[in-house]
């Protein structure tokens, strides 16, 4: 059973990771606008004019 | 654009001390919309945000420095985009609520995969070969992470509930607290006593389930209240204020103060309530009091904000502006009739009322009898425990409001947006529809009616003309005009206005004024303008159209065996013509405010369920008086404000749409409560006899749940597609919503 004492850890670890992602994004106000991120992710306003090309 | 405007009231500072400003903006209808109105506003001098929601759209703006408000409003206007600069205080609150549910709703989640991995574990080692350390290690870390995840996530449940209890109340968030709380504290007793189960993954599940419906419960009204506030910032009333200097500066309607002295041109609406300083005029109420007649007032009389001003120029000292722009006697009747509404408890605070003490009394009375036959005490106890998680009204609490969300969803697709949460179960039980007539049944802008035969030329010509004019009359005519102005134009006051064309006299104004006979084949509500070329004479009517498909959606009510009734504060000759058109016998005029409450608290005594649609001021307190009302997005902001719902767009059919989408919503919320009833039936005998384990437990919750919610989403799919959302809508209404699909997500 010794590999529950890093398995156990790491599971925990990986769902502490999800979670304050998930704190994050939300704080960064990233769930504002959702319908506006579906959409601007067909805009090419950002790119630049040597990409373009 | 010229004119000098005054937006100071809505600007505010953000966090880098930049000047900053939200504009409701309206034209909003695909993604390239974005970039134009981003870039085209970052390319003005200061500016160094600019950030459009597409989902509210909603603009924000951010100066470095000196830049002009007035200027982003006049930039949009030249993109292409009608704009107006919002304050939604109410709103940063709401956001924040949400923001608070999310957190919560992540840490729960969070805290029930990892507590449920563990729990798998330990289920499945309880069968093979889990050693008594192991189990009790994975309990004490589901503790670890259970306790201080439901001490965070449970706020929501926790506060409501000791608000509840505090003033004496039962609500479902009490038997939720207790639940919770009595599940982990057993579950830790457990883990320390070496037992077998624990209940730690049941606790954080049952936040996770309960957090998501209450969550999207509240996600869904703020965006209708969103564009609720969109189509109240898009009209955009504005008013000349009088500086100290004489100089009037254009202001929004909210800046106004009592005290302040407001011009209103001809033509104009009123802003505030006020009395008149100087000038004569006569003004239209119609959405003060329904009445179509322009009344004559004088220095020293009362006007009323949202009326149309007439002919003369007015100057007003107001004495109510901004938000307060409430008659005091319709306040009064508002308060009365709104008090009288409250006994009406939401349909699940009524079931709850019922389920908290039986719930409880349940788990206390198998306690009891466990010890009685002879169990010990914490046998007993760990079965009161299971009794108390297993019926904790997870599928109760989720039943009425994912059907809420969803068909809140589907109306608003039709054209609805919802103020009250229980309005879908008010509407359902209706069976009388009470009509206001003015700009109800009718359409808020009136329209040129032309006798028949008559020359297009000749209407060209007077069209032309009037677009001199600022009288209200005279400004529907001026819409068929196709060219430019006239150059020189005489104002004879209080009569018309004359010109040369051609070189022959041209004169539009009242029939006296032109020598005009009046017709006979005009209708009798409408009010006449004539117009006079040389030796012709042409005389139009002005009159309020019937909404498009007014006919038909009282004819659809009707069929649905609805008793359909108009109350109206305009003329008996004026109502009588449309009550006989649309096929409604049962009709009254000339009613005041208080004969309308008076009306409808005589069809509610003799038992009726009355819906009231109205949109004047006049109708705001029958509409709190009514069991449940709608408003068009055009009507009075207090009426909007009163309503129970507010439709959008020229078509009345969402009123039909409103009555359907909530009968369907009410069965599918019995069903749902009779689902939720049917689990317990089933659940509560197990868990009393003492074979309910934290995997049944767990198993039978979380099934009932999404049972429950399956069959709301059923909602989303009733009748067919109403309309899809107004296109031609009057000014002001034509905020198309983009769809709400995440509703019911």
């Amino acid at each position: 059973m010794n590999v529950l004492l890093y398995l156990v850890p790491l599971a925990l670890g990986l769902g502490l990771a999800g979670l304050f992602a998930f704190l994050w994004s939300l704080k960064s106000g990233q769930y504002e606008d959702l319908d506006g991120a579906a959409v601007r992710v067909l805009s090419d306003d950002d790119l630049t004019e040597e990409s373009r090309k | 654009m010229s004119e000098a405007v005054d937006y100071s009231i809505f600007l505010a500072r953000d966090a880098q001390g930049h000047a900053e400003m939200s504009l409701a903006v309206d034209g909003i209808d695909c993604a390239a919309c974005i970039g134009d109105i981003e870039n085209g506003i970052r390319a003005l001098p200061g500016v160094v945000k600019a950030r459009l929601n597409y989902s509210t759209h909603r603009l924000t703006v951010a100066w470095d420095g000196e830049g002009a408000p007035a200027q982003v409003v006049d930039r949009l206007q030249a993109l292409g985009y009608r704009a107006h600069p919002f304050a939604g205080r109410a709103e940063e609150s709401e956001a924040r609520h949400a923001q608070w549910l999310l957190r919560c709703l992540g840490v729960a989640g969070f805290a029930a995969m990892n507590v449920m991995l563990l729990s798998v574990s330990v289920w499945s080692g309880n069968v093979t070969d889990i050693t008594p350390e192991t189990r009790d290690l994975f309990h004490w870390i589901s503790a670890l992470i259970a306790l201080p995840a439901a001490a965070y996530a449970g706020q929501p449940f926790f506060q409501s509930a000791y608000r509840a209890l505090r003033t004496r109340r039962l609500n479902m968030d009490v038997p939720i607290t207790i639940g919770v709380i009595l599940a982990l504290g057993m579950s830790v007793v457990e883990t320390a006593l070496h037992q077998e189960h624990a209940y730690f993954d049941s606790a954080v599940m049952l936040l996770f389930f309960l957090l998501a419906g209450r969550y999207l419960d509240h996600e869904a009204r703020r965006r209708t209240r969103a564009v609720a506030g969109n189509v109240a910032a898009l009209r955009g009333e504005m008013a000349h204020r009088l500086g100290p200097d004489g100089v009037p500066v254009r202001v929004p309607v909210q800046a106004l103060a009592a005290g302040d002295h407001i011009l209103v041109a001809a033509g104009e609406r009123i802003g505030a309530d006020g009395v008149v300083a100087f000038g004569a005029s006569a003004v239209d109420e119609a959405l003060v009091t329904g009445e179509t007649l322009p009344r004559p007032v004088g220095s020293g009389a009362p006007v009323y904000a949202g009326s149309l001003n007439g002919a003369g120029a007015l100057t007003v000292k107001v004495t109510a502006g901004g938000e307060g722009t409430l008659i005091d006697d319709v306040q009064r009747l508002l308060d009365g009739a709104t008090s009288a509404r409250n006994f009406y408890v939401r349909l699940a605070d009524r079931v709850s009322r019922l389920y908290a003490p039986m719930v409880h009394l349940t788990a206390l009375v198998s306690a009891i009898g466990w010890l009685l036959l002879g169990a010990g005490l914490h046998h007993a106890v760990m079965i009161a425990v299971a009794v108390l998680i297993i019926t904790c009204p997870c599928a109760l609490a989720l039943a009425v409001p994912v059907v809420q969300v969803v068909a809140t969803g589907r109306l608003f697709r039709a054209g609805l947006l919802i103020n009250a949460g229980d309005m879908v179960e008010r509407l359902a039980i209706v069976d009388t529809v009470v009509f206001d007539k003015t700009g109800t049944l009718t359409l808020p802008e009136p329209e040129l009616r032309l006798p028949e035969g008559a020359d297009p030329a000749l209407v060209a010509a007077a069209a032309r003309l009037a677009l001199s004019s600022r009288h209200p009359l005279a400004v529907v005519l001026a819409r068929q005009a196709a060219t430019a102005p006239l150059s020189e134009v005489t104002e004879w006051p209080g009569q018309g206005i004359s010109a040369l064309m051609d070189g022959v006299e041209a004169r539009l104004g009242s029939l006296a004024f032109c020598g005009a006979p009046a017709p006979a084949d005009l209708p009798a509500t409408a009010s006449l303008i004539a117009f006079r070329l040389g030796a012709r004479t042409l005389v139009v009517g002005i009159d309020q159209g019937l909404r498009p498909d007014a006919g038909e959606v009282v004819a659809g009510l009707k069929a649905r065996g609805l008793d359909v009734r108009i109350l109206s504060g305009d003329r008996p000759e004026a109502v009588a013509p449309v009550a006989a058109h649309l096929g409604i016998s049962a009709f009254e005029a000339g009613l005041k405010p208080a004969d309308k409450i008076a009306a409808i608290n005589a069809l509610k005594a003799a038992g009726r369920k009355v819906l009231m649609v109205g949109d004047g001021l006049n109708d705001a307190p029958a509409l709190a008086a009514a069991d449940v009302s709608l408003s068009p997005a055009s009507g009075a902001a207090v009426t909007q404000a009163q309503a129970d719902a507010v439709f959008l767009g020229t078509s009345l059919s969402p009123v039909e749409a409103a009555i359907d989408g909530s009968r369907v919503a009410q069965r599918l919320m019995r069903q749902n409560l009779a689902l939720a009833v049917l689990y317990n039936l089933v659940a509560v005998p197990l868990a009393v006899l003492g074979h309910v384990t934290p995997l049944v437990a767990a198993l039978a919750m979380s099934g009932s749940s999404i049972l429950v919610t399956l069959n709301a989403l059923r909602a989303a799919r009733f009748g067919r597609p109403v309309i899809s959302v107004p296109q031609q809508s009057p000014p002001g209404a034509d905020v198309v919503p983009a769809g709400v699909e995440e509703a019911t997500a």
